[in-house]
């Protein structure tokens, strides 16, 4: 008989209970709308009602005499040293970086631009003044779509730039028109990503408080880079970076669009300092659909050159990219991520690239869970159906025929990355094998019998994350690092308090820490406080985005618990009487080898280097450590997704009847953590597929303003979802941890899309646009009938 | 999403109500339509009389040939009741649908009246088994048909001073049903269709097809001239011009109000 290994709960693998989450689903998390300072006042803005317009001017008066409103402040009397400021220039790009005011100045140039902010006793008065201030505009010509401002004799957005380019990026390898020229056969698609709005829980909100006689000033406000924030406040606001604080308390989700520095953050601020005391201002939901970014709004055009294998042996991408109106922090480096991820996780060594960036009359577009990558793997798994399409092969096949084969790793790519690790067929195998893709004509025949179109459709996904090497992010032209802090800080009781760079909103790090912790320094997890999101105590940190919390954050607290490990042997020797060479570490004390009886716990470690009564020659007190970790490479998790669809013809509703999800993000720290990620990330997605899409109409106006017409999916719409996982460890952390909070996103919508064109595939689509709503589809089944 | 500055103040008898909207007020039922319209600020009223408070308002009872719905029932109690139920099943089904349960327990059957959207599913619901509202103002009571109570979107022929006290529901409807199409689990009908089988033939009547509910006369003169529910459900179209928006084509709605009425006729006949 076996025997069963028993170990404690709460280390790394195991599947404990989030930490955190008893306050949060007991009402006592604590967001910045449950703030309130002495003497605070409420603002308000005024918003843009037009896409593009000129203003001639703009009348305070009636709303500043309105009881209960104590200033109305515009671009004129707003005090501030520049406006918003993007920290992305991709290189080679020639990429335009337009002002952006805190407020309009002269010109609005889209629905929900800031033009005046007004300061009230409440939140209720301070919208009231708000329809009180009187704005002249001249409405001007507007332009939304991407690629109409990109076509001769459009409309401009900023009439200083004569074309509306943002930036174009450029790649193509050498002997790509050769390899393409000797294709057997060409495969061409053309696929649109639509607009969508990452619609956190928590809008976005901040409150900022100026000390007038120290110039100091502290910001709470919710944002998924507080470090970034003061950066930056410093620099718009006028102002020490040292006399900034940036506190970010709970924040209810961020998606990406609180990774980002936005007008309203440092107007608070200014409009603090203008007024003279703290300065409240909440998103409301409406405002949340036109103030905070959107994401995707891209349109691609993909060629590949193909042998009668099936075998890409040449890629073309042609791709234009909405920017919107303005660039965010890192607007133009999105569609820049999409180019680094174009041949997926094929082996595609000629390629020809080109990202053509527009400016248009709409909310600036920036990251969004995946932010860029999406792109890519919706664009690539879709050519790939294509493509089997074509040469009348399994999709599965063709797939297979293109993969990076686990030999070829590290494994060089025609964008310029080196992917870590991989073995794609593992994940393909284990997914069709879950999703009985082998039976699928049986059940395709009885749906057929029930009067209904049934299809499969595959996304085999590799992403890129761990958000970055800070060399790759200075070569790539984003103006920060992607190192990530911790420090591990023992208490005289053998407690244990963590620091984190990080910046959780959601992904539940005091639990992951805790668990690490648990197992690298023996500290029991619930003795363990992860804390974070107040720039007055911590160093510098870079954040939560780009599924890096793991693969940095925590590689950098795996760093800091060695360090203080190795020094509470130094101590434990000391102690024991001993060499260091003598002891082994148990997983929760040091002890003589071969002797249990002679031994410390790592508790009485940490009080006897507090009490530093009998240190070893030269070691300091107090068992702490820092980290600053810098990752040698991106980790690039991937997997195999299967959807399976069934299509009322009636209607053209489709539902999803299976879903099988195969992930292999490296060793797994909590699997019930990595499941509520994949979870959620495919519920993304698949709102993506199915129901969201940020809509403008061709006056500039937001046709999708509210939740009644920005269909978000509720847990009624999701299917039951099947996961599983392989595991390939990543050689680039010493944790074998890769990072999984946007791979369910990236690889969700394609898998999608693929099983309803495979469903009506018999009636001869060939393809379908996102969201795939019923009338969509019904239009498609008609034209094919046609 | 804040609504403006406004007098609130909570009506005890009908009587009372009618005087707070003579002076002005808007009346508030349910507050599930009136109130997301506030917080947009696409309504303004400077006052409103919340309805909540009279008691005579609620509840259902039978009246000679007719059931007796108070104004103020909830969707929630109109969905469960028994006599509803019995004699006019598509009224109880459509409610049963609206929304999500929390909207079911605070909206009303003549709030959704009032209000008029051209989306709602009980407005359709009661022109297919020919109900009326009772209205009341200062002068008094009139009874208006369900058909010449909703003349556009969001805009009734009740006058300012009037709120409507009971919705009238004609018994011998059991053989009636509701369907409707939309694109989440919880979200406004697109097109929504309910059907009654009455003695004098079929009726039937669909929201999101035009700026009120309207009678699908085209599906009713075939099917009640002998064609199948197939055929009568491509004649569903005749006569209606749906605007198109993002839900889908002229076209499309066109269809659906057929496939949903052929459903609902089917479902009727349960």
């Amino acid at each position: 008989m076996a025997t069963m290994e028993t170990k404690a709960a709460g280390g790394i693998g195991d599947a404990v209970l989030r930490k955190e989450d008893r306050k949060f689903v007991t009402g006592e998390g604590r967001y910045v709308d449950d703030l309130r300072l002495p003497g605070m006042l409420h603002a308000v803005f005024v918003r843009s009602p037009f896409g593009h317009a000129k203003i001639n001017g703009i009348d305070t008066s009636k709303a500043e005499a309105l009881p209960g409103v104590h200033r109305v402040l515009t671009h004129a009397t707003l005090p501030a040293e520049t406006g918003v400021l993007s920290a992305s220039n991709p290189p080679g790009s020639d990429v335009r970086q337009p002002e952006q005011p805190l407020l309009a100045r002269d010109e609005v140039r889209y629905v929900g631009e800031p033009v005046a902010i007004v300061i009230a006793d409440d939140r209720y008065i301070a919208k009231d003044g708000a329809d009180l201030v009187l704005v002249d505009y001249d409405p001007l010509p507007v332009v939304c779509d991407a690629e109409a401002a990109l076509a001769d004799g459009a409309p401009l957005v900023h009439s200083e730039y004569p074309d509306n380019a943002a930036a174009t990026i450029s790649h193509e390898t050498d002997g790509f028109a050769e390899a393409m020229q000797g294709a057997a056969r060409t495969v061409e698609l053309r696929v649109v990503n639509q607009r969508v709005t990452p619609m956190p829980m928590e809008t976005r909100g901040c409150i900022g408080d100026w000390q007038q006689a120290t110039g100091e000033v502290t910001l709470y406000t919710s944002t998924q880079v507080a470090h970034f924030v003061r950066t930056f406040v410093s620099i718009v606001c006028g102002t020490s970076e040292a006399k900034v604080r940036v506190v970010t308390p709970d924040v209810g989700g961020g998606f990406g669009a609180k990774l980002n520095t936005y007008r309203e953050e440092f107007a608070v601020c200014s409009a603090s300092r203008a007024v003279g005391v703290p300065i409240k201002w909440i998103e409301d939901r409406s405002e949340n659909a036109v103030a905070t970014i959107h994401g995707r709004d891209q349109v691609q055009y993909y060629t590949a050159g193909v042998d009668e294998s099936g075998k890409v042996v040449a890629l073309k991408f042609d791709a234009i990219q909405n920017n919107g109106a303005y660039h965010q922090l890192l607007t133009p480096s999105i569609s820049h991520l999409t180019v680094f991820m174009v041949p997926g996780c094929y082996d595609i060594q000629n390629i020809s690239i080109r990202m053509r960036q527009a400016f248009t009359n709409t909310t600036p577009t920036d990251a969004y869970r995946g932010a860029g990558r999406p792109e890519a793997t919706h664009g690539i798994e879709r050519l790939m159906d294509a493509i089997a399409d074509d040469l009348g092969m399994d999709a599965a096949e063709v797939r297979r025929v293109n993969f990076i084969k686990p030999e070829q790793f590290p494994y060089s790519s025609s964008t310029g990355l080196v992917y870590d690790s991989g073995e794609y067929d593992a994940t393909l195998d284990e997914a069709l094998r879950l999703s009985d893709y082998a039976g699928f004509e049986a059940r395709r025949a009885a749906s057929e019998a029930n009067g209904k179109y049934r299809g499969i459709g595959l996304s085999t996904y590799v992403e890129v994350c761990g958000l970055a090497p800070s060399a790759v992010t200075a070569a790539i032209g984003i103006g920060a690092p992607g190192w990530e802090h911790s420090t591990v800080r023992l208490h005289p009781t053998g407690k244990a308090t963590v620091i984190t760079g990080t910046s959780p909103h959601g992904q539940g790090h005091a639990t992951s820490w805790s668990q690490i912790v648990q197992t690298e320094l023996g500290i029991p997890f619930d003795d363990v406080e992860v804390i974070h999101g107040d720039t007055a105590f911590q160093p510098y940190g870079l954040g939560t985005y780009g599924s890096r919390s793991l693969a940095v954050g925590g590689v950098a607290l795996y760093r800091s618990l060695g360090k203080v490990r190795e020094k509470a042997r130094e101590i434990a020797a000391n102690l024991l009487e001993c060499s260091v060479e003598d002891l082994e570490w148990t997983g929760t004390s040091w002890q003589v080898k071969g002797s249990p009886d002679r031994a410390k716990t790592i508790q009485e470690l940490a009080g006897a280097a507090w009490a530093a009564s009998s240190m070893p020659e030269g070691v300091e007190p107090v068992l702490e450590a820092t980290t600053f970790h810098d990752p040698p490479n991106f980790t690039f998790p991937f997997g195999t997704h299967v959807c399976e669809v069934e299509i009322d013809p009636a209607t053209g509703r489709i539902e999803i009847v299976n879903y099988t999800a195969v992930d292999d993000c490296g060793n797994v720290i909590n699997p019930l953590i990595v499941d509520g990620q994949v979870h959620g990330g495919i519920i993304q997605g698949l709102g993506q597929a199915l129901y969201e899409e940020t809509v403008y109409g061709e006056d500039g106006q937001m046709l999708t303003p509210t939740l009644v017409e920005y269909l978000v999916p509720s847990a009624a719409d999701v299917p039951e979802m099947t996961l599983a996982r392989t595991t390939t460890p990543s050689p680039s952390n010493p944790m074998g941890v890769k990072g999984i909070g946007e791979a369910g996103t990236i690889a969700a919508s394609s898998a999608i899309v693929n099983a309803a064109v495979d469903a009506l595939s018999g009636l001869g689509v060939r393809h379908l646009e996102m969201p795939m709503q019923p009338a969509r589809v019904w239009g498609a089944i008609q034209e094919a009938k046609a | 999403m804040i609504p403006s500055t406004l007098e609130y103040t909570k009506a005890s008898s009908i009587d009372e109500a009618i005087a707070a909207v003579q002076a002005g007020a808007r009346p508030l039922a349910g507050g599930q339509s009136l109130m997301p319209m506030m917080r947009l600020r696409l309504a303004a009223p400077g006052a409103v009389v919340d309805l909540g408070g009279i008691a005579e308002l609620v509840g259902v009872c039978e009246d000679g040939d007719e059931i007796a719905v108070g104004a103020m029932t909830t969707h929630r109690a109109v969905a469960a009741d028994p006599l509803i139920g019995e004699h006019c099943r598509v009224v109880a089904q459509a409610a049963s649908g609206v929304g999500s349960l929390v909207i079911r327990g605070r909206g009303t059957i003549g709030g959704s009246l009032a209000h008029a959207d051209p989306h709602g599913d009980l407005p359709a619901a009661i022109l297919a088994v020919g109900g009326a509202v009772i209205a009341r103002g200062p002068g008094g009571e009139r009874r208006i048909e369900i058909g010449d109570l909703i003349t556009s979107y969001l805009t009734t022929s009740l006058a300012d001073d009037e709120i409507i006290t009971q919705v009238r529901l004609p018994k011998g409807n059991g053989r009636s049903a509701y369907a409707k199409f939309h694109r989440r689990a919880i979200d406004w009908s697109i097109v929504g269709v309910g059907v009654a089988i009455g003695a004098d033939g079929v009726r039937a009547a669909a929201t999101g097809v035009a700026d009120r509910p309207v009678r699908l006369a085209g599906f009713e003169a075939a099917i009640n001239g002998g064609a199948s529910a197939e055929e009568a459900a491509r004649a569903a179209g005749e006569g209606i011009d749906p605007t198109a928006d993002l839900d889908g084509s002229t076209e499309y709605k066109r269809h659906l109000a057929g496939v949903l009425a052929a459903q609902a006729h089917q479902a009727a006949q349960g």
